[in-house]
């Protein structure tokens, strides 16, 4: 190995083709390249795909419109899921299932706070910051519930969130003692829609600063490298000082949040709940982000750019899947194929495999061309 | 000290048992003495088994008006199980059948299965009425099935589209879930207009699986495209309330006289208002209230008359716009 890596520092054709060898290797390189292969078959398909125009809504409002647009505005709460389970899954090894149901309670929390004994108020019986407050302690006391099992009694993540997987929509429909809220107030609106005069919808705000929230935190504290040791492993890191019980329930403590301003953001879209509906199947999609950005889902290193990315991969393939208007009963189909490719490109096997014939290739070609 | 510890949780166990024995002990006297109670007032005995109250607002009005009809004071002595799954249901089943109830009323989840425990229910003279929905089983099994015709409900829905007789329908057709029988009937009738007709054709079919964010985004992907469309049929209310917020965004005006027509489905009480404001266009019915059809039955049965048909098929209305009143509001509104 070692004489091999010299004998390649010879050559600036061995030179090159490690280095593309080790783009290929580099995590954040699958989301990329997916995402490239979606853009690049989209303007092919039809050029006019990422045109954003400036249009107006029927209160007259201005908003920008268009496919990409609407791709970072839908995938918004994936992304802000994606974040907390990368943070879970790197340390405990596992993921959290029940973040769908959690999303159901948190917004059935919100709803109830802000409609108090009336499901249906006129006005607005609590600001909305103090309802978001709440749902936001009451996700990450479900956050803890679930960090609880999994830290100290040291069950499997995904037998442990089973739990809720299963409860959480009756829990989240027996809080508003299974009434469906409306909220006539348009100013609830705002945080899932436009707000007045801001073209650009308010999710693609949010999840631009829960992005930036993690990159500091990350930055400044030790979270990044602590979840990291945990979950490559736990003895060891114990022996250095360690917690690794707190570390795992921070994680799921601070999933818990992410759900909290997910959720919030999936009940003021519509200003209502449907328990059953919503944020359908979202825990599998935010696990498919997880393993799309080339995270060991048995826990240790994680990249979170990389998670973010393959949340925004999932929206634009599912957006493009109904832009090419795939026949309904066969568009699961098509995502599994896609996904399936996706994730064994992923795959450290098969990117080992990639990264040799890089090597093996790339001198060959350049020194073809010399000659 | 293995030993010491061995014990003490063996002694925690066996606390913890007796516990348990006593908990128990009074709440099966308490079972007992209800029992006798019982009888004495010549009630008709009723075991109601139905799906989850929160699966949707259909299914809420559907066990509230089961409740509200099957009342002592009305001369029923009512038991309710439910649950999603149809193992767990026929468990229910066989237990009420112990409990020796005269009446089973079944809203299956699946239909299969149902074979043995419905003739356990016959041997031990138990009648059986189905509701909402069918199951695979011989009919002299059952006494009645009182069901929805979904199919029916989809082409009054698609007729009343035809009768607006628009120059051309190009829509934007957003279904529940596949396979659901819901899904296969409001399906249907669409697709035979379409297939027979040539002014009618389908700019999108996709599915939002009941769900109003992903109609939400199914429309947004069609505007995005710039297709043109003029009318959007959804299968259930909140996929209609998805579509509807898209074209908000979008400025594309819906409703009574207005570029594209909304239709949706179950007539929940938002929605009849949204038609009452003449923001939609249509509303078909889903009708929940099967308990009145359930309470003749069982009171012709009771005197001796069977019912003329075994599957009774409910009047279902679809309210339109221009039509609709506060007061259908008020009556159909779920």
């Amino acid at each position: 190995m070692a004489s091999f890596k010299s004998a390649s520092q010879e050559s600036a054709a061995k030179r090159i083709g490690s280095f593309l060898a080790k783009l290929v290797k580099h995590q954040i390189f699958i989301p990329i390249a997916a995402l490239l292969i979606l853009v690049i078959f989209n303007l092919i398909a039809d050029p006019s795909f990422f045109a954003i125009s400036l249009d107006q809504n029927s209160l007259g409002n201005p908003v920008f419109s268009g496919y990409l647009i609407t791709i970072l505005d839908n995938a918004s709460e994936l992304v802000i899921l994606a974040i907390g389970m990368t943070l879970v899954t790197a340390a405990s090894g596992g993921q959290d299932i029940s973040v769908g149901s959690a999303i159901a309670i948190s917004g059935s929390v919100m709803l109830r706070v802000l409609c108090g004994t009336n499901s249906r108020p006129e006005v607005l019986q609590a600001p909305i910051i103090v309802a978001f407050l709440v749902c936001c302690v009451v996700a990450m006391l479900f956050g803890a519930f679930n960090g609880t099992l999994v830290a100290i009694f040291k069950i499997q993540p995904m037998v442990a969130t089973l739990i809720l997987f299963t409860a959480g929509r009756s829990v989240a429909a027996w809080i508003n003692k299974n009434e469906l809220p409306i909220i006539s107030d348009a100013s609830f609106g705002y945080y899932g829609n436009f707000i007045p005069g801001i073209p650009i919808p308010t999710p693609i705000f949010i999840a631009v600063a829960c992005m930036i929230l993690i990159a500091l935190v990350l930055k400044f504290t030790n979270l990044g490298l602590y979840t990291q040791s945990v979950g490559i492993n736990a003895n060891s890191s114990r022996l250095n000082g360690i917690d690794p019980a707190l570390i795992k329930f921070i994680t799921f403590v601070i999933l818990g949040l992410c759900v909290a301003v997910a959720g919030f953001i999936k009940v003021s879209r519509f200003s209502t709940i449907n328990y059953s509906v919503i944020a359908k199947d979202i825990e599998m999609d935010a696990i498919l982000a997880v393993a799309l950005g080339g995270n060991a889902l048995n826990g240790g290193k994680f990249n979170m750019g990389a998670s973010i990315l393959g949340a925004y991969v999932i929206q634009f393939l599912t957006t493009t899947l109904y832009k090419f208007n795939v026949v309904s009963s066969a568009l699961p189909a098509y995502k599994a194929v896609v996904v399936i490719i996706l994730v064994v490109l992923s795959a450290p096997i098969v990117r080992d495999k990639i990264t040799e014939t890089w090597k093996k290739l790339a001198p060959v070609k350049i020194a073809k061309e010399a000659s | 000290m293995k030993k010491y510890l061995a014990l003490v949780l063996a002694l925690c166990m066996v606390f913890a048992l007796c516990a348990c024995g006593q908990k128990a002990a009074p709440e099966a006297s308490k079972d007992a003495t209800a029992a006798s109670v019982e009888p004495a007032a010549e009630l008709i005995k009723v075991g109601i088994i139905n799906n989850d109250p929160n699966e949707s607002g259909y299914r809420t009005a559907n066990d509230k008006d089961m409740k509200a009809t099957f009342t002592k004071e009305s001369g029923y002595e009512a038991s309710f199980a439910y649950s999603l799954k149809n193992d767990e249901q026929i468990a229910a089943a066989q237990k009420f059948i112990q409990d020796e109830v005269d009446y089973l009323l079944i809203s299956a989840a699946g239909t299969s299965g149902w074979d043995s425990v419905l003739k356990d229910a016959q041997a031990a003279g138990i009648r059986v009425i189905l509701f909402d929905r069918t199951i695979d089983a011989d009919e002299s099994l059952y006494e009645a099935s009182i069901v929805s015709d979904m199919a029916l409900e989809g082409k009054t829905a698609v007729d009343w589209l035809a009768s607006q007789n628009l120059e051309t329908y190009n829509v934007i057709h957003i279904q529940g879930v596949m396979g659901s029988s819901a899904q296969i009937g409001r399906t249907g009738a669409l697709d035979e207009m379409v297939a027979a007709n040539d002014k009618w054709k389908l700019v999108t079919q996709q599915t939002a699986e009941w769900n109003a964010e992903t109609a939400q985004q199914i429309v947004q992907a069609v505007i995005d495209s710039g297709k043109e469309f003029n009318v959007i049929y959804a299968e259930n209310d909140d996929m209609a309330k998805g579509a509807v917020a898209a074209l908000d965004k979008a400025n594309i005006s819906h409703g009574v006289g207005k570029d594209v027509i909304v239709i949706g489905f179950d007539c929940n009480k938002w929605a009849l208002e949204e038609l009452l404001a003449g923001n939609w266009n249509y509303d078909g019915q889903c009708n929940p209230f099967q308990a009145a059809y359930i309470d003749t039955i069982i009171k012709d049965l009771e005197k001796g008359t069977a019912p003329a048909k075994k599957v009774v098929i409910m009047q279902e209305k679809g309210f339109d716009a221009s039509t609709i009143t506060q007061e259908d509001v008020d009556k159909y509104g779920i």
